[in-house]
């Protein structure tokens, strides 16, 4: 066999080739794919960073011709697109857009798929990559992988084929398993991409930089100096028009499977041997294997739910979650949801891990913060002071991305009073770039088949072992849903979750 | 676009750096803006284009330095007049910072200019990487300030020569990094050919290139010029003299086994700096022709079968701005590849 030497050009180049690529979304029409496909991959064209020879094909089940879906392309990118579309570059990139109409389940619309994709790698000469998107309804993923197989288009000979799985995956773990056997009874696990949005933003990997690059961290970061951890994603926003997802998925579903224990994982993993995709993931894996899933019936010991009544957000009255259009009457969906874990491993043995997130809250802020033991033995007087405070390290991903540092200080006068202050960094202030749409960044390391910011077979499975016992528990609760109101920081129940000594921050 | 403004006649940098100061502690009071801290920007220009300068550094949007100091020189001028101002956006969305940028436009006069470090080193915050650029050539001032700069900005198209152009790059090399608008106008055609050389099938004919003719803006031989310098340093070519030929430039270069023709060739037609157009040829009969186009490079490949294909590479123009705003990000980066093709590029003028 002869091999062929490493492209000397490469080197130096901040943007690396990838293959020539047809990219095929299925929900072609759908409100992900009008919102944040197609704006990002205009923005990617843009830039010029999409494959050298790129297409697109959408699939959905409205009846339509090409140009009607240019037409669908062209407005949804004009719309959303975090940058003016440039009419030139818009144009030539809706010439390489193609329609295929008709229901996931037909075998004919795989057939007129094929026919579409194989015209385009006739036209060029060569078999390009083949990335299918599945924005659909979660019913229908096992559905499209089977047909991708059944017509062939699982494999390419001469070029790769990738699916990118949306979330959710699955709403339980059995289902996930479900899901994952039919998957992998198509594909291979390195062609499945499934994707957590929340990875694809700049904050969340800016944590490896912050955790595994800076030498002043990694000796505190254990038990040893670790009080306690709290994870935040407040929204201020109700459920708006996604109440027909929301109401069957609720808050632990939405937030806490995915996005927060992603964010858990990230903070409490070992440092990996190098950031390849699988290093990354064996270790993330590591830690949601670590967490003991909380006993069905001991449930309320460690979460707590809650739903959102009437309330003020914004300085004017808001509906209660269900007077909200869509909801159900007398839907006991939880859009609150908070956490009490532990990461049962040498290094995180007893610090607890509060997790709380929830809808109409407050304000809308994610955060981690870590707060550290207080010191042994305090020489100050308290007296006039506002206090020693232990130390708190907050990692926070929105609004103001950024790391603050609480530390103590003398307030200037002639006694040594004592306050918190905080040392601050701002991601916005310290580089000169727009953080690029997490979507951007995700479909092209599809399309590179980079799969370290995507969630693997066992990640999810793991990550549903965690919350599934909560969601029996939950079904099992004859107690009443705590009511909270909207504007507020969620349930007073919540502040039963918390050991002594430890209180939620303020949202 | 909110505003802290400050300004004084006869002043130095002393009072300058006070009233930056100043403007900050007002900022911070109304709670205005958090000062962006990302790098230093010295532009020296002429006093008569420095409007010109200020419009151009106003159009690189999201990649503004945090603090530009322009020291704006005027012949006959001994006295410093200076404006220094705080900047940020107008309206910010609830519970978000807006994050500021500080400028300071110093006019001076040819007097100052051997010793402008003394002028701007209290006037640049300090640890954070300072970048000097002089877009109006005024090498004495760049070398004046050198010792206070980690990189140098520089378009080498604005040199009077091809040999000069890389005379002056890699004297400045010797002294910070240099990033060049002209290497970067040639990135998105370096990232082309990088990429149509990728798959393996197509690797194969690096080692049969036999002619590749650059087209370019007529002031723009140096991108292309920076362009066959990357090939001959990625390729391990040794290149050889190019010669004037009916207005173009000629040579060769020596692969491992055979030589490869190269023409640089100015186009008329090309309005903006840098390159029109480019044609790669293999020996065994392959080509590939990259031409700017509407959204994108026109792209042209022809097979040893003689099977034609064209495409369009997306892409939109970055414009001039895009470029300097480039430019300024790649202030923060290190790029390996453009020193060994400047002096690639330098043995096919010398």
């Amino acid at each position: 066999m002869t091999t062929v030497a490493e492209n000397p050009l490469v080197e130096g180049l901040e943007r690396l080739p990838v293959h020539p690529t047809t990219l095929i979304i299925f929900g072609g029409t759908g409100d992900l794919a009008q919102r944040k496909l197609l704006p990002a991959i205009y923005n990617l064209a843009h830039e010029g960073a999409l494959p050298e020879r790129f297409n697109l094909i959408g699939v959905s089940r409205s009846d339509m011709p090409d140009d009607e879906y240019r037409e669908v392309a062209r407005r949804s990118i004009s719309s959303y697109s975090r940058r003016e579309a440039d009419p030139r570059v818009l144009d030539s990139l809706l010439e390489r857009v193609r329609y295929v109409s008709g229901t996931f389940d037909d075998p004919a619309v795989f057939e007129r798929l094929a026919t579409c994709a194989t015209e385009y790698d006739d036209e060029a000469g060569i078999p390009f990559n083949r990335v299918f998107y599945l924005s659909t309804a979660p019913a229908f993923f096992p559905v499209i992988v089977g047909q991708l197989g059944r017509h062939g288009l699982d494999r390419r000979e001469g070029a790769e084929v990738r699916v990118v799985i949306e979330k959710p995956f699955g709403t339980n773990l059995e289902e996930a398993r479900s899901l994952n056997r039919d998957v992998l009874e198509v594909l291979d696990e390195s062609q499945v991409f499934r994707i957590d949005h929340y990875l694809g933003k700049e904050t969340v990997q800016n944590m490896l930089a912050f955790r595994f690059a800076n030498g002043l961290f990694e000796p505190l970061w254990n038990r040893n100096y670790i009080d306690y951890v709290q994870i935040t994603a407040a929204e201020d926003i109700g459920v708006g028009t996604r109440a027909g997802y929301y109401d069957s998925s609720g808050a632990l579903r939405d937030l806490v499977q995915n996005h927060m224990l992603q964010l858990l994982a990230l903070l409490c993993m070992e440092p990996p041997v190098n950031f390849s995709a699988d290093e990354v993931r064996d270790e993330k894996v590591k830690v949601l294997h670590a967490i003991d899933p909380p006993d069905p019936l001991r449930c309320a010991e460690m979460t707590v739910r809650g739903q959102y009544a009437a309330g003020h957000a914004g300085g004017e009255e808001s509906h209660s979650y269900l007077d909200e259009e869509g909801v159900p009457d007398g839907s006991q969906t939880e859009t609150y949801a908070a956490l009490r874990l532990g990461v049962d491993n040498w290094r995180w043995a007893g610090v607890p891990i509060y997790l709380r997130t929830g809808k109409r809250l407050a304000r809308k802020v994610t955060e981690i913060a870590v707060t550290l033991k207080p010191v042994p033995h305090l020489a100050f007087s308290q007296e006039g002071s506002l206090g020693v405070q232990p130390n708190q390290l907050v990692l926070t991903m929105q609004p103001n991305e950024g790391v603050s540092l609480s530390l103590v200080a003398k307030i200037p006068g002639t006694r040594m009073k004592l306050r918190p202050v905080n040392m601050e960094f701002l991601y916005g202030t310290a580089f000169l770039s727009q953080s690029p749409e997490a979507y951007e960044r995700l479909i092209m390391d599809a399309m590179r088949g980079d799969a370290t910011l995507f969630t693997r077979n066992d990640e999810v499975e793991a990550q549903w072992r965690v919350i599934d016992p909560i969601l029996e528990g939950w079904a099992q609760s004859d107690d009443a849903l705590p009511q909270y109101e909207a504007g507020t920081d969620g349930p007073a129940e919540a502040d039963g979750l918390l050991a002594e000594g430890h209180r939620w921050r303020a949202i | 676009m909110a505003e802290f403004l400050w300004s004084e006649q006869d002043t130095g940098p002393g009072r300058i750096e006070a009233a930056l100061r100043d403007l900050l502690k007002q900022s911070a009071a109304e709670g205005a803006f958090v000062p962006a801290r990302v790098l230093n920007l010295i532009a020296i220009v002429d006093r008569e284009w420095r409007g010109e300068i200020e419009n151009r550094l106003e159009r690189v949007g999201r990649y503004h330095p945090s603090r530009t100091v322009i020291c704006s020189i005027e012949p006959g001028r001994t006295q410093l007049d200076a404006v220094a101002y705080l900047s940020g956006p107008d309206a910010k969305k609830p519970g978000e910072l807006a994050v500021g940028s500080e400028t300071v436009v110093v006019d001076c006069g040819p007097g100052h200019v051997p010793r402008l470090d003394s002028l701007v080193d209290a006037l640049v915050v300090p640890d954070l990487p300072t970048v000097a650029w002089s877009p109006h050539r005024h090498p004495e001032a760049i070398d004046a300030v050198l010792s206070l700069v980690q990189v140098v900005l520089l378009d080498s198209i604005e040199e009077p020569s091809l040999t000069e152009a890389v005379t002056r790059a890699e004297q400045l090399a010797g002294s910070a990094y240099v990033v060049d608008l002209a290497w970067l106008r040639s990135t998105p055609w370096r990232e082309r050919i990088a990429a149509t050389f990728d798959p393996p099938l197509w690797r194969a004919e690096l080692g049969r290139l036999a002619k590749i003719t650059v087209r370019h803006h007529p002031d723009s031989a140096m991108a292309a010029l920076l362009l066959f310098g990357w090939l001959c340093s990625r390729l391990g070519w040794q290149p050889g003299s190019l010669i004037q030929q009916n207005g173009s430039l000629r040579g060769r270069a020596s692969a491992r086994r055979h030589e490869v023709e190269l023409c640089l060739e100015p186009d008329a037609h090309q309005a903006a700096p840098g390159l029109a157009g480019l044609q790669i040829e293999t020996a065994s009969g392959m080509s590939l022709s990259l031409d700017r186009g509407p959204g994108g490079l026109a792209a042209r490949r022809t097979s040893r079968d003689g099977r034609e294909a064209t495409w369009t590479v997306l892409g939109a123009s970055r414009g001039e701005a895009g470029i300097l705003g480039e430019g300024i990000r790649q202030a923060l980066l290190r790029e390996p590849t453009y020193g060994p093709a400047l002096e690639a590029a330098g043995a096919m003028v010398r």
